[in-house]
């Protein structure tokens, strides 16, 4: 295994972005900030690899007109997946892998807002028995979250707790949409929405994209004193249906993590886009009651589709970069009630221990 | 004045699915009015059934009728439908176990309030007036006694009242239909609006100076904003053009018509547009056009304004003039 480090992030969230859905005006400036951030060029680039989704957009082939944010002349070796930013960078992290190249730049974007986000989101389901049904983002996290409370694994005193918890921290977050903690009493005397959620346990829709860099070895000690090295890479998949799955656990997220080696982790990153989530994902991997959750805020702050997730890893790679931490987890997801969920362990000492 | 043009769009079609041996069991049920499971190697009445078994991997030939009756073992409310739910008013998604069956199942349950529905209540099918062999065949959910106070749903025993020589479902056809407000990038914004004003508007790169017309948010060629604006002449250059021959839906002109790239003098990219005014067979490539705008009081912010180019009479363009836009 190659050793292989995050040495750059840029993001924007936005609850509106006043622009076309393939997004190429925003992607510009993001590449500007990784040029500068690496001081590298476009040409320094071995591969792209970027994730959308042409439902989020409603046209095909989305991220063909984002290529032009690039420059392809001379032509440039290049990839995308109907995935999140996090997806993109593990295919980024396979061909670093191969030996073919040491450097990719990879990016994502999303205007949730072009259409009715919970609804369109529909389209990522079992297209036979639940897609007809146009179940939305919104119930089937409510399902899950109704299934959590009547097993009394959690109340909505504990997802008011992640909410409060994660707004406060937001309002460090320049890139936050939403921000300003109360308190538990107080979200908890809002009107309830789609019972059990309140609006404050959804993720806000959010427009956004995100970019991360990855390099090899020596390429990555040239852009940083303390690269933010990828020392676990671990993802794994629910079944499609929801009667067959135990929606208070994630199968997927507990199987992850025991493909890597959480111990000592400071800081998790983990994309929860509703409350009862990161009460899921902080049982199913583990975490102490030591590691500090989202100090971003997280998903509940601002939630880009096929940026969140990627934007957890960017997140924990900053406070490696920082030396705030030496060890750091960046969590995404995707598909309903955290049906697919990715791990990526980030270390401050590179030691090739990937498996 | 918002920075950016906006127009409603919406993507609709029909994704048309044959369902295989299990779901079409399934699907075929429904249409009958019996609700059909399979079971897994461990015993597991699972509904729908799945194709494989999840943990054998071996594919599911057990079939095993269960009651349009069960218990709902989660649920959510929805106060605000969106297009093709299952009920136009507020409800609740469920999650249902159905008697006979071991695991749970989504879809709708008609109450009017999130007082009207608890986890362990009862419930019963509430079969859609015509089936089609399809999810939707089941309209939505009910409270068990509800049915029985109203009349409203036939008993099951008469649910199924479909013929049994009726042909098995192999196919269902699910109607996609997504409302969408489409953006316009400012360059492009910044096109449509010039348009309005009667001018073709492009963009030129400052690092490699290309002009590109519509104008696009970044040089394709290497990536930097194009800022510079450029106005173009309404003449150009057919650089290459089908003649349409083909009726298609939609269709607005009579074939066969000419679609040409037209590369109007000062571009380093093509346009796509009309040639009218001549014959098919005569146009050709090298061939001087210009624009025929429609009258001044139909113009909008779309390239509509521009009716269509015709040829100029002028010799045709040199091949070196634009043999580098091919």
């Amino acid at each position: 295994m190659r050793d292989v480090a995050v040495v750059g992030f840029a993001q924007r969230q936005m609850l509106e972005f006043d622009g076309s859905p393939t997004c190429v005006e925003l992607l510009v400036p993001l590449f500007e900030e990784c040029y500068a951030q690496t001081g590298w060029t476009r040409r320094d680039v071995g591969f792209w690899c970027s994730g959308s989704s042409d439902y989020l957009a409603g046209r095909s082939f989305s991220f063909v007109q984002a290529v032009d944010a690039i420059g392809v002349i001379p032509p440039v070796n290049e990839s995308h997946v109907e995935m999140d930013l996090a997806w993109a960078m593990y295919e980024a992290w396979l061909k670093i892998q191969t030996g073919e190249v040491d450097t990719a730049l990879v990016y994502a974007f999303g205007k949730s807002s072009a259409g009715t986000l919970r609804r369109t989101l529909s389209m990522q389901l079992e297209p036979y028995t639940m897609t007809p049904l146009w179940p939305d983002t919104v119930s089937l996290a409510g399902l899950q979250a109704r299934a959590g409370i009547d097993a009394g694994l959690w109340d909505e005193a504990a997802m008011a707790q992640v909410v409060q918890r994660s707004l406060t921290d937001a309002e460090g977050n320049d890139h936050a949409v939403r921000s300003g903690g109360s308190s538990v009493e107080a979200l908890l005397a809002k009107p309830m929405y789609a019972d059990p959620l309140r609006k404050h346990d959804c993720a806000p829709v959010t427009d956004g994209a995100a970019a991360i860099v990855l390099a090899a070895g020596d390429r990555a000690r040239g852009v940083r004193d303390r690269p933010a090295w990828i020392s676990g890479l671990s993802h794994f998949i629910d079944p499609m249906s929801m009667g067959t799955r135990d929606l208070t656990r994630s199968a997927s997220a507990a199987r992850a993590a025991a493909g890597v080696d959480l111990t000592g982790v400071e800081v998790a990153e983990l994309h929860a886009p509703f409350s009862h989530q990161e009460l899921v994902l902080r049982r199913e991997l583990g975490l102490g009651g030591d590691v500090r959750v989202n100090p971003s805020g997280g998903a509940l702050a601002g939630n880009p589709m096929f940026s969140a997730g990627g934007i957890r890893i960017g997140e924990a790679a900053t406070r490696i970069w920082s030396g705030e931490v030496d060890k750091a987890l960046g969590h995404a997801t995707s598909g309903p009630a955290l049906q697919q969920n990715l791990l990526c362990v980030l270390d401050a000492d590179a030691f090739g221990k990937v498996a | 004045m918002s920075r950016t043009l906006s127009a409603p769009v919406t993507v609709a079609f029909d994704y048309t699915r044959s369902t295989g041996p299990v779901l079409g069991r399934f699907f075929t049920g429904l249409r009958d009015g019996v609700v059909v499971g399979g079971r897994t190697a461990s015993g597991r009445v699972v509904v729908p059934p799945p194709e494989f078994d999840p943990e054998t991997h071996q594919a599911i030939t057990d079939f095993v009728e269960v009651a349009d009756t069960g218990v709902v073992t989660s649920w959510t409310w929805v106060p605000e439908p969106v297009a093709g739910q299952p009920l136009d008013r507020p409800f609740a998604f469920v999650l249902v176990t159905l008697d006979g069956a071991d695991a749970s199942f989504l879809h709708a349950l008609d109450v009017g309030s999130p007082d009207e529905v608890s986890t362990g209540m009862r419930v019963r099918v509430r079969w859609a007036g015509e089936r089609v062999g399809a999810i939707t065949d089941i309209g939505c959910f009910e409270p068990e006694a509800r049915g029985f106070v109203t009349g409203a749903r036939a008993p099951s025993s008469t649910a199924g009242a479909t013929s049994p020589t009726a042909e098995p479902v192999t196919g269902i056809v699910t109607p996609v239909s997504l409302d969408y407000v489409y953006a316009a990038s400012p360059e492009e914004t910044a096109f449509y609006r010039g348009l309005e004003q009667g001018r073709i508007l492009g963009q030129r790169c400052p690092t490699c100076h290309k002009v590109y017309v519509p104008p696009r948010s970044a040089c394709p060629t290497d990536g930097t904003p194009t800022t510079d604006e450029v106005e173009l002449s309404e003449s150009g250059t057919v650089t290459t053009f089908c003649v349409v021959n083909v009726p298609f839906l939609g269709q607005r002109i009579t074939p066969p018509y000419v679609s040409a790239y037209v590369l109007l003098d000062g571009a380093d990219i093509a346009f796509l547009h009309l040639i009218l005014d001549c014959p098919a067979e005569d146009v050709h490539m090298g061939m001087r056009v210009k624009a025929v705008w429609r009258p001044r009081e139909e113009w909008g912010t779309t390239i509509e304004n521009i009716s269509h180019f015709a040829p100029t009479g002028e010799p045709d363009a040199d091949y070196d003039t634009y043999k580098q836009h091919l």
